[in-house]
């Protein structure tokens, strides 16, 4: 099951990253989770919300260049060692990650990660056969 | 069909030898009757008779806009005043107007390149066409009526504007040929549209487009909306109007009327020659002209030449469509650069006409530097670092291949590049020279 991210282009501008939240949170948008990543001139601000359609449309709306990418929310034993023995099996079948990074909130007793992979498609397969858990869509709006 | 098929097809040595001819006798014309031009000639310590071909014109000096407005109102007429026929003028922004006048063989002269333009762009005698470019001071309407005469169309002289009644005489009489600007040939085709009429089933067959710069996609855009085929014509008003070059069906560079006007094509800064096929600054000598005949008048037009025969017979160099001018244009580290060339680079990266803005600044001491900006757009974003590092680097080497200069390039957020009355700034010069 994947989920919808939203990527933003950012520059590096004082209160930019504030900017784009407070129009989200203006609007009753809440965010669920957020990293940004950096190059000396630019970012690109990647978060997950729980209503996605209407905040890219916010967003546009209001002059930013945003785009929808589909990644999976995995759910990882909150342990040592959790993350690495996920790392293991996709590693172990060839999946290439891209990026990943953590939700805000808990989820359960588990900790919950967003993982954009080169291949989502095949990366799913590998997780479901491995019976891995992924979060839906649902699941986060409920959050 | 070819109107003057023995100069527009001659051999190139044919050709210089004509214009070595008119170029030996313009200069002691000029140099007799325009005080302005012998004073010139004199600076440049230049005596007529040592003009002897048409490589001489290197001698001789550059003829500048401003030349024009110095002399205001009539410094740089050769003829006297009684001999003149017919004067137009044309609005500047700043200062005198530009003004042109015209002997009746000048005139004859007009007629006779504007039959050569529309036989170019492929009227054959017992056409129709509308010439809906205005009638009055702007030369684009009378110019074009003269050629059509001359050629033997039948004229509807429309002029410009009345939309409505455009349409409506181009259903009544079937003209196949429609001469007008390229921007009102679209808005006619919107209109056209409101009023019920299929544009693709209009009558107009060839158009003949000029007095505004316009690009490729435009002319695609043009095409499709009549089902036409959509040529450029170039010319000024100095030279002498519509009808210094015009495209054959091919469209693949503009024929130069080079036995008339002697095009060279210079280094805007150096006023040196370039190689052949690069930019530069349009230059133009009007060989047979007689009220106001021009020396190497720069046209701030930038545009690049070819000398070969093209595949419709004429031999005639081919001048670009107007790259850019040279108002636009800065110098870095001896390098000319225009806005246009970052332009094209980004149209054909993005396929798309993006907002960008070109810095240049020098630090104590240090070389000119060249920063792009280029405002990120949906179609090319990516969620990923590395793809839009990507973007970025194909733009870099892609303009520092046309420049020949280091550049740096930004990407930055839509609408941050000042914008005034909807244009963009394109160039911002920090240096303090
Ligand atoms: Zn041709």
């Amino acid at each position: 099951m994947k989920i919808t991210q939203i990527s933003v282009f950012l520059e590096n501008r004082k209160g930019r990253l504030y900017d784009v939240c407070s129009l989200l949170g203006a609007h009753g948008v809440n965010i669920r989770a957020l990293t940004i990543a950096e190059t000396e001139s630019f970012g690109v601000l990647r978060i997950v919300v729980d209503k996605s359609e209407a905040a890219i449309k916010l967003l546009r709306e209001n002059q930013f260049v945003a785009n929808f990418t589909d990644v999976v929310a995995i759910e990882v034993p909150d342990q040592p060692g959790g993350l690495a023995s996920i790392l293991k099996i996709l590693s172990e079948h060839d999946v290439n990650i891209e990026y990943m990074y953590g939700f805000v909130e808990k989820f359960s007793d588990k900790a919950l990660l967003v993982m954009r992979f080169e291949d989502t498609d095949f990366a799913q397969q590998v997780l479901a056969k491995q019976k891995i858990h992924v979060v839906t869509e649902k699941e986060i709006e409920g959050l | 069909m070819i109107w003057k098929e023995n100069v527009e097809c001659a051999a190139r040595a044919d050709l210089k030898e004509l214009q070595s001819g008119y170029l030996r006798k313009l200069i002691p014309y000029i140099y007799n009757n325009c005080a302005v031009y012998r004073r010139k000639l004199d600076a440049a310590g230049v005596k007529p008779d040592q003009i002897k071909s048409i490589d001489d014109i290197k001698r001789l000096p550059i003829t500048t806009k401003e030349d024009m407005r110095d002399n205001y109102p009539y410094g740089l007429f050769s003829a006297p005043q009684d001999q003149i026929a017919e004067i137009h003028v044309s609005s500047g922004t700043t200062g005198n107007p530009t003004l042109v006048g015209y002997t009746r063989d000048d005139v004859k002269l007009w007629g006779e390149v504007m039959a050569r333009a529309f036989c170019c762009a492929g009227a054959v005698p017992g056409d129709t066409i509308q010439i809906a470019y205005g009638y009055g001071l702007f030369t684009g309407g009378l110019g074009s009526h003269y050629g059509a005469l001359e050629m033997g169309l039948r004229i509807l002289p429309t002029s410009s504007g009345q939309t409505a009644r455009q349409l409506k005489l181009m259903q009544d009489f079937k003209p196949r040929i429609i001469a007008c600007t390229p921007s009102y040939v679209l808005y006619m085709a919107e209109e056209a549209k409101a009023m019920g009429i299929d544009p693709t089933q209009g009558n107009w067959k060839i158009g003949v487009f000029g007095a505004e710069p316009w690009s490729e996609s435009m002319r695609r855009e043009i095409e499709a909306a009549w089902n036409m085929l959509a040529t450029d014509i170039y010319g000024l008003s100095e030279i002498i109007g519509p009808g210094v070059a015009q495209e054959c069906h091919y469209k693949d560079g503009l024929h130069v009327f080079s036995d008339v006007f002697y095009p060279e094509i210079l280094d805007p800064t150096t006023r040196e020659e370039v190689p052949e096929g690069q930019s530069g600054e349009l230059v133009i000598t009007t060989l047979t002209k007689q009220g106001i005949p021009l020396i190497r008048y720069g046209t701030r037009d930038i545009v690049s030449i070819r000398y070969d025969k093209c595949r419709c017979g004429r031999t005639s160099p081919r001048i670009s469509k107007i790259k850019g001018r040279t108002d636009d244009m800065i110098v870095v580290r001896g390098i000319n650069v225009f806005p246009s060339q970052i332009e094209h680079v980004l149209v054909g990266i993005e396929g798309t006409q993006p907002h960008y803005q070109i810095i240049v600044d020098r630090q104590a001491r240090k070389l000119d530097e060249v920063e792009v900006l280029v405002e990120v757009e949906q179609r090319f974003f990516s969620d990923e670092i590395k793809q839009l590092n990507v973007i970025r680097e194909k733009i870099r080497k892609e303009i520092e291949n046309v420049l020949s200069i280091g550049v740096k390039v930004t990407l930055v957020e839509p609408k941050t590049i000042a914008r005034s009355e909807g244009k963009a700034k394109r160039i911002v010069d920090k240096r303090t020279l």
